[in-house]
């Protein structure tokens, strides 16, 4: 028997939705494309949820208001951002963790070397493949069908409704209503190439980059909605969630512990030797979501940190072990980096250095002088051996192009939305996040707006018409007030 | 022979002085763990991960301390991102149990015996074999049979001071091996784990966790993993049935000696008499303990724990059952032609668990007691890294 809701996709959004759907009574066949051992795509790397909070909740001190939390994400995105969306993810973000706990996830304790974010992010226990693992317990335990290896290949849609997904090998798998959950198009090599095109040395930039998270979000379905049937669309194809990562990181997945921390320790060079941009600009956590595309800038998209001995044991230790030598131009070479412009731009960083006193959990008053691009705090002079230098790449997480949506999470064809053709996580997030990140995020947008497309989905499924966001986040706070 | 160039890496490292040569096992712990530290996901889990935080390196000692501070509860295994298949091939449960074995072989006292090890399933059936052999010639030698011994008393087969002049030197010998062993184990780690002595709140709080099998229960309680990703408390409880189970049958034991020697009153005791009461409790404890643990055992994760040390888990947890059940079979065999059988089987099964104490995977439990007490000691230290982000 056809099922009432289809769920293509397998990470934290598609699961919110197949959940959902089930607990609201819908029969729900989910299909991931990736094998068991690889599946919840990108959520398996994820480690926290970004929540809005009044006052100390378990995991979360102090508070976290709705203001403070849309301020964070307006500066980010640069106002690239739809507020109304972007206050109802914020909102739900603050009354849906008793929903994810009932479904087995635990939160924790901030991470050590993660405290700068006690206060915003409630953390995974385990991170998030713990979470993906509870979550497809829970959807299992209730009856909901899974099947792995199991890629879509394009819909059929009959006047903005959903009528069946055909799968690769050409099986057509008809339902009442779909939730697309498949995630971006980050790992489409062809994709990425076409979209960042060609610079203005010849080169293909995103040839250089690394995937962070998984290999099998191609964007087959997020094209095939695009270009055939011609879904609204939001978001630019080369935003994306790009940070500077370990050069030698695998191709695909290599995740949170190919993250190289010390850059506002010390000063990042571009293949010439020469530095070009603030080091110490800020903290680095409001940082380092700038570094990918700062990297992709660079000649040949490789960029190399480097740091003396006083920086070891400031950072969170990397995964790789650094490249090591005893004086500076040592480092150069084994670097491969010419020498003489290296030793000129460090000696003149050197020479510009002017310390106070170093405090690398403030933004001390540590700077250059004269120098460009200045370097603000923590400049340091770099003079005590051994030296240590990390080759970076940029490291995408994830893309932003996606499929327009409002607040049922319709997807919309030629302005209308439709009645049973559902969207979320990475494929509509770029409604919320136009470009920028903000730690987290992207689990806050997949988890409230997973949850509603499938409520809705399972509304359709029954002739119901879909719900907004705000009634779900109404019921929510309604009962925890209640609790409370 | 080992490849070249590991001999090179440790002419190299010991040319140096900055390190003691590592095995495979320990370096792979070492490798997993650099990977851990760059990740830190699992902190909420045990008292591993925390205690690698303070660390940017992992030496011997160091490795050593973490594998026997790791309960192999699976938690980390299974919400790994960089478990296999993934290339980077992280399994700290396996890497870890690796190393303790290898603890354990390269601790034994003597260090001749720790080979012992190796062969765990020969050398607990050849005890056993051993043990079982003993008893019965010395039945047919005292009593010129096994059928010939109506009544129900024990000693009128093999006398007390015969069994005390028995056990009493094994039961001696296992306890100093396993000292002599974890005093050493205790001495290498000590340096690695901030150097300083152990506190009256440390030592209470080693206790409490291993009393209660903290880390079994993945740091939310809901317990640990065996068949899968889910959550389970059976393995915690299993554990409990059979560690409790054993310390009552050993209590029942003191207390019988007590009203042998004190009280002049000699076995057998009838409900409900203390020895009997404490052994009758903790037999049927450790029986269904330790059925239950073979179960786990048999049905655990494949990726979960070393496949190698399976023989020496099972056979432990075989040999306690066994030593179990044949002590309340012998309550039932009572005053029946098959006392003597059974008493042997008891006796046997009994010696066979004391000699092979400190050669076994009883040595578990010393050796993960002396890594909690110094992870008591080490986390109330300040940490050594300072990580500029918080």
């Amino acid at each position: 028997m056809d099922p009432d809701v289809l769920v293509i996709g397998g990470g934290n959004a598609a699961l919110c939705a197949a959940l959902m759907a089930r607990e609201a009574g819908a029969t729900v066949l989910l299909l991931e494309a990736a094998p068991r051992a690889w599946r919840g795509g990108n959520s398996a790397h994820t480690r926290n949820l970004r929540c809005m909070h009044d006052a100390p909740q378990d995991v979360l001190v102090e508070g976290y208001p709705e203001e403070e939390f849309w301020q964070d994400l307006l500066k980010v995105t640069g106002g690239l951002t739809d507020e109304a969306l972007a206050r109802l993810v914020i909102r739900h973000s603050s009354s849906c963790r008793p929903w994810m706990r009932r479904h087995g996830v635990h939160f924790q304790p901030p991470l050590s070397g993660a405290l700068h974010v006690a206060r915003t992010n409630a953390f995974f226990m385990g991170g998030g493949k713990a979470l993906v693992n509870a979550y497809f317990r829970s959807a299992e335990a209730l009856g909901v069908q899974v099947r792995y290896e199991t890629p879509v290949e394009r819909l059929e849609i009959a006047d903005g409704r959903f009528v069946a997904a055909h799968l690769k090998g050409g099986e057509r798998i008809a339902a009442k209503t779909c939730v697309l959950a498949a995630g971006g198009f980050e790992s489409n090599r062809d994709w990425l190439r076409e979209a960042w095109g060609q610079n203005e040395r010849g080169e293909w930039p995103s040839d250089n980059f690394l995937i962070r998270g998984t290999a099998f979000n191609q964007g087959v379905l997020l094209r095939h909605l695009l270009e055939d049937h011609g879904a609204e669309r939001i978001g630019d194809p080369t935003q994306a969630h790009m940070v500077a990562i370990d050069a030698r990181a695998p191709l695909y997945d290599g995740g949170i512990c190919t993250r190289i921390d010390c850059v506002s320790l010390g000063v990042v060079v571009n293949r010439d030797g020469e530095r070009f941009y603030d080091e110490g600009e800020d903290f680095w956590p409001k940082r380092y979501a700038i570094w990918g595309r700062l990297v992709a800038q660079q000649p040949g998209q490789i960029g190399y940190s480097i740091i003396d001995a006083k920086a070891i044991g400031r950072f969170m230790p990397p995964v790789f072990p650094g490249v090591k030598a005893d004086t500076l131009p040592e480092l150069a070479h084994k670097l491969g980096l010419p020498v003489d412009s290296f030793m000129r731009t460090l000696d003149s960083y050197n020479a510009a250095c002017r310390v106070g006193i170093f405090d690398h959990t403030a933004l001390d008053d540590c700077h250059t002088e004269g120098l460009a691009p200045a370097k603000t705090h923590w400049a340091r002079p770099i003079d005590t051996a051994p030296f240590y230098g990390y080759a970076l790449k940029p490291g995408v997480t994830f893309t932003y192009l996606g499929l327009k949506t409002g607040d049922t999470a319709a997807v919309r064809f030629g302005g209308a939305a439709s009645p049973n053709l559902f969207v979320a996580g990475e494929m509509m997030a770029g409604n919320v996040l136009g470009k920028g990140y903000t730690a987290g995020v992207g689990m806050s947008i997949g988890t409230a707006f997973g949850r509603i497309a499938g409520a809705n989905a399972a509304r359709a499924a029954r002739q119901q018409p879909a719900q907004p966001l705000a009634t779900l986040i109404a019921t929510e706070q309604g009962a925890l007030h209640a609790a409370a | 022979m080992p490849p070249l160039d590991a001999l090179v890496r440790d002419a190299h490292a010991l040319a140096m002085g900055d390190a003691v040569p590592v095995s495979d096992a320990e370096a792979e712990v070492a490798r997993q763990l650099q990977i851990c530290n760059a990740c830190r996901y699992c902190e909420g889990f045990c008292a591993v991960f925390p205690a690698m935080t303070r660390r940017l390196e992992f030496p011997k000692a160091d490795v050593h301390f973490l594998a026997n501070l790791c309960h192999n509860c699976g938690a980390c295994l299974h919400a790994c991102q960089y478990a296999p298949p993934h290339e980077f091939a992280v399994n700290i449960p396996q890497a870890m149990a690796r190393v303790r074995g290898q603890t354990y072989h390269d601790y034994a006292w003597p260090p001749a015996l720790g080979k012992l090890y190796q062969r765990n399933g020969l050398t607990l059936s050849l005890a056993l074999a051993g043990g079982l052999a003993l008893f019965l010639v010395l039945a047919v030698a005292l009593k010129g049979g096994l059928w010939q011994v109506p009544g129900a008393d024990f000693y009128a087969i093999f006398p007390h001071n015969l069994l005390v002049g028995l056990f009493a030197p094994v039961f001696l010998f296992a306890v100093l091996a396993l000292a002599l062993g974890v005093r050493r184990f205790w001495r290498d780690v000590t340096p690695a784990t901030s150097g300083a002595p152990v506190s009256p709140p440390a030592a209470a709080e080693a206790t409490h966790d291993v009393l209660r099998l903290k880390y079994l229960d993945g740091g939310h309680g809901e317990g640990c993993h065996n068949d899968d990703d889910a959550y389970t408390l059976a393995r915690r409880r299993c554990h409990h049935l059979t560690f409790y189970g054993f310390l009552l049958c050993f209590a029942a034991t003191s207390v019988a000696t007590l009203y042998h020697y004190l009280l002049g009153q000699p076995a057998p005791y009838d409900l409900p008499s203390l020895p009997k009461l404490l052994g009758a409790v903790g037999g049927v404890s450790l029986a269904l303990g330790t059925a239950g643990l073979w179960r786990l055992n048999l049905r655990r994760h494949p990726l979960q724990g070393d496949a190698a040390q399976k023989p020496m888990d099972r056979g432990f947890i075989a040999l306690l059952f066994l030593t179990a059940t044949s002590g309340l079979a012998l309550w039932l065999a009572r005053g029946t032609p098959a006392m003597a059988l059974v008493l042997c089987l008891h006796l046997g099964a009994v010696m066979a668990l004391f000699a092979t104490l400190p050669y076994g995977k009883f040595a578990h439990g010393i050796f993960r007691t002396a890594a909690l007490l110094r992870h008591a000691v080490e986390k109330r230290q300040p940490s050594p890294i300072g990580l500029g982000a918080d």
